[in-house]
């Protein structure tokens, strides 16, 4: 229960001093701080409206902060989320322009899922792969391979694959109509929000309840260790990668199934770059990824209030996200030295306490 | 028990700030035209963000309009969502999302806010497919283009011209064809190199385009990219000349800078908010150049001889008295064959040009990025 209290804490506590700090800059930047903070209330939770804005820019981040955070476990520091998205979303595309009235909705719908994470998972796997295999360094192969996948896209979406129609914005043929995922009830949030939730739901108790999740939480502590106890290290390490990346291609294809119905340059928006934050805040559990996008989904949401209400430039909420960013980080080293969320000691410690008693007996 | 109190806080907060929001939209004067300004990239990015944070800038300052803008807006469901806060929290009665790709996102909400004007740069309004509160406007960039190309070509001494673009679209090879024509006006056996750098916002592909441009005795820089700031600055650090593209450039190159090709959409943002003022219909398409004022050339740098200046002022009345025709055959395209011939001419709104995909004859390069 403590240790419950400890985790919860530090981060609140962290959010709370950035939250302080923020309100210095706003201040020095000549903007009263608490009319600031009514605002970005306001922008990203004040009422419904606000709410289904945030949780629509939260649901990319939920499936692309787990591309950083389920390599992160494995001890890899992966920033390939924007690569999985742009492919992912772009062969998720092919496959919803190639079965657009052949199958039924549902299933060309399923299948753009599979071929979406399929692809995502290859891209970032291969990142995996290489750091393992050949030991080529995974955060800059993951980071080369964005540079590649927006590269192809762009060079098939200008090129063979590109829908005349599309004079000033080359883009692919729509998927139709017909195989778009749509919005929850009736609200204005589409049905990504619902991927998200499941896939971080799905993988936490994939990393939390089984032997498959322990072993990768093996070899992000110790490769050695791990390898000692006769665990596939190379396995553990490439399948984290890949089910990472999957989700981030789940994120592409939402982005081309839910909001643009064709892949073009706008799934390169971002939004695997803005996933390494939140699998960060979130320290890697795929449950607290959850909240954290939802908080980020809210400060983005709250950005253009704060430019037209306070004439605050769109970096104000950069820099929010910065010092919350630092703030988490820096936060690390508090745990287990703040006395007062510490565990009671139980009795169990006292033998220590003896044995540390003994020695001064003995010199007599 | 103290959960609920936390709760209970949160809840008077969220009354506070239902409260404030209809506190500030009851203050605001209710004839104030109000328009919603949205921008893919940075205010200040010294390019196309710029030039329409500038035009909104200049209708801010009357006190019959309230503008507000938002900069940093992706071209992802999250255009909507500003669009759609800017009616619902600040009251806009006119939106100009002025990024390309935001046009389809524009379509998706339109029908759902019949009183809101949704006024979009560049698009391609269709009547007979789009909503009467849709509407397009844009303004013919290549006529100043064209001027710069006579410009650079006077005052290049190797004929050698560099052309730094984003990706081979229509709009993109319009302007670099009209740069080339103005400049084999003037010298028929310059050259203008390109390179596509495949992204509107490519900064380090930018550099060192205009590095290699400047390597191969290229004299005169010119862009179209979201911010042409790097290709100017380089060229200035490289010391060879360059034209602007978007808006104002000639601080970042005191030396080298030649002229430019800007936007004046300050006067059409004026114009929509006195056609909104006085309850006219707002038409749904409009287009226009130099003569109507939607674009202008910036002033000429200091380095500019008087022959290029009376040459290009002499072009520009011109296009004034609406006389000028660029594309006038007989015309080659870069790989030998003819795409109008001799005779045949195309004024500056035929549709035909905005389809364009090939590049005019002394153009280095192909229109794959």
């Amino acid at each position: 229960m403590m240790r419950h209290l400890e985790t919860i804490a530090i981060p609140v506590g962290a959010v709370a001093v950035s939250l302080v700090l923020f309100g210095v800059f706003i201040t020095i930047a000549g903007a009263n701080p608490l009319e600031v903070f009514a605002s970005i209330y306001r922008g990203a939770f004040g009422s419904w409206f606000a709410w289904q804005d945030t949780l629509v820019r939260a649901a990319p981040l939920m499936l692309t902060a787990l591309c950083t955070a389920l390599p992160a476990r494995a001890g890899l520091i992966v920033i390939g989320g924007e690569g999985a998205v742009v492919v992912g979303g772009f062969c998720a595309a092919l496959v919803g322009i190639v079965l657009n009235g052949v199958l039924p909705p549902l299933l060309v719908i399923s299948s753009m899922v599979l071929v979406g994470a399929l692809a995502g998972g290859i891209w970032v796997g291969a990142a995996g792969a290489l750091r393992h295999y050949r030991g080529v360094n995974e955060t800059i192969s993951s980071l080369l391979l964005n540079y590649i996948a927006i590269a192809l896209l762009n060079f098939f979406v200008v090129g063979v694959l590109k829908d005349p129609a599309t004079l000033n914005k080359p883009s692919t043929f729509p998927i139709g109509d017909a195989n778009m995922i749509g919005a929850i009830g009736e609200s204005s949030i589409h049905w990504g929000l619902g991927y998200g939730i499941i896939v971080c739901v799905a993988l936490w108790f994939l990393m939390r309840r089984t032997t498959f999740g322990f072993g990768v939480d093996v070899v992000g502590g110790n490769v050695r260790a791990a390898q000692l106890t006769g665990l596939p290290v190379g396995r553990l390490i490439v399948s984290a990668c890949v089910l990472g990346g999957a989700a981030a291609g789940i994120a592409g294809m939402i982005e081309v199934a839910a909001v643009h119905g064709r892949a073009n340059t706008s799934l390169n928006a971002g939004y695997g770059y803005a996933g390494i934050l939140v699998a960060f805040l979130a320290r890697h559990n795929p449950i607290a990824i959850i909240p954290v996008a939802i908080l980020l989904g809210g400060i983005r949401a709250s950005s253009g209030v704060l430019q037209r209400a306070h004439d605050l430039p769109d970096a104000t909420t950069l820099v929010l996200q910065g010092l919350i960013f630092v703030l988490i980080l820096a936060s690390e080293a508090l745990y287990g030295r703040i006395p007062w969320l510490q565990p009671k000691a139980p009795p169990k410690e006292q033998p220590v306490m003896q044995a540390k008693e003994q020695p001064k007996e003995q010199p007599a | 028990m103290k959960r609920r109190t936390f709760l209970k806080g949160l809840a008077s907060v969220g009354v506070m700030g239902a409260m404030g929001e209809f506190g500030i939209s009851g203050a605001f004067a209710a004839d104030k035209v109000k328009m919603g300004f949205i921008y893919v990239g940075p205010r200040d990015d010294y390019g196309y963000n710029q030039a329409h944070f500038e035009g909104k800038s200049a209708v801010a300052k009357q006190d019959w309009i309230k503008a507000f803008d938002e900069e940093n807006v992706p071209e992802t469901i999250e255009v909507i969502k500003t669009m759609e806060s800017m009616i619902n929290l600040d009251g806009a009665q006119v939106l100009f999302p002025t990024s390309f790709g935001y046009f389809p996102h524009i379509l998706k909400i339109a029908e759902k806010y019949p009183k809101v004007m949704f006024l979009h740069c560049g698009g391609l309004y269709d009547a007979s497919k789009h909503p009467k509160n849709v509407g397009s406007y844009f303004g013919y960039i290549d006529e100043p283009v064209y001027l710069s190309g006579i410009v650079a070509g006077h005052m290049s001494k190797t004929g050698k011209l560099g052309y730094i673009a984003a990706i081979p679209i229509p709009q993109v090879l319009r302007n670099i064809n009209n740069f080339m024509i103005g400049a084999r006006s003037v010298n028929p056996k310059a050259t203008c190199n390109v390179v596509f750098t495949g992204g509107w916002a490519n900064p380090v592909k930018e550099a060192e385009s205009a590095n290699s441009m400047v390597d191969q005795g290229i004299d005169v820089l010119t862009c179209h990219v979201d911010s042409p700031k790097v290709v100017v600055e380089t060229a200035e650090k490289r010391g060879v000349m360059c034209c602007g593209y978007h808006t104002n450039q000639a601080t970042l190159a005191p030396k080298g800078f030649l002229t430019g090709a800007e936007w004046n959409w300050s006067k059409v943002y004026a114009d929509y908010a006195a056609m909104i003022k006085d309850g006219k219909t707002i038409p749904n398409l409009v287009r226009g150049g130099i003569k109507e004022g939607i674009v202008k050339s910036s002033p000429y740098g200091a380095s500019v001889s008087e022959k290029a200046k009376k040459h290009a002022d002499e072009v520009r009345a011109k296009f004034m008295d609406g006389s000028m025709v660029v594309y006038k055959g007989p015309i080659k395209d870069n790989k030998g064959a003819i795409v109008i011939p001799a005779g045949k001419e195309y004024k500056q709104t035929d549709i035909w040009l905005e389809s364009m995909d090939w590049l005019v004859e002394g153009v280095v390069g192909t229109t794959k990025s």
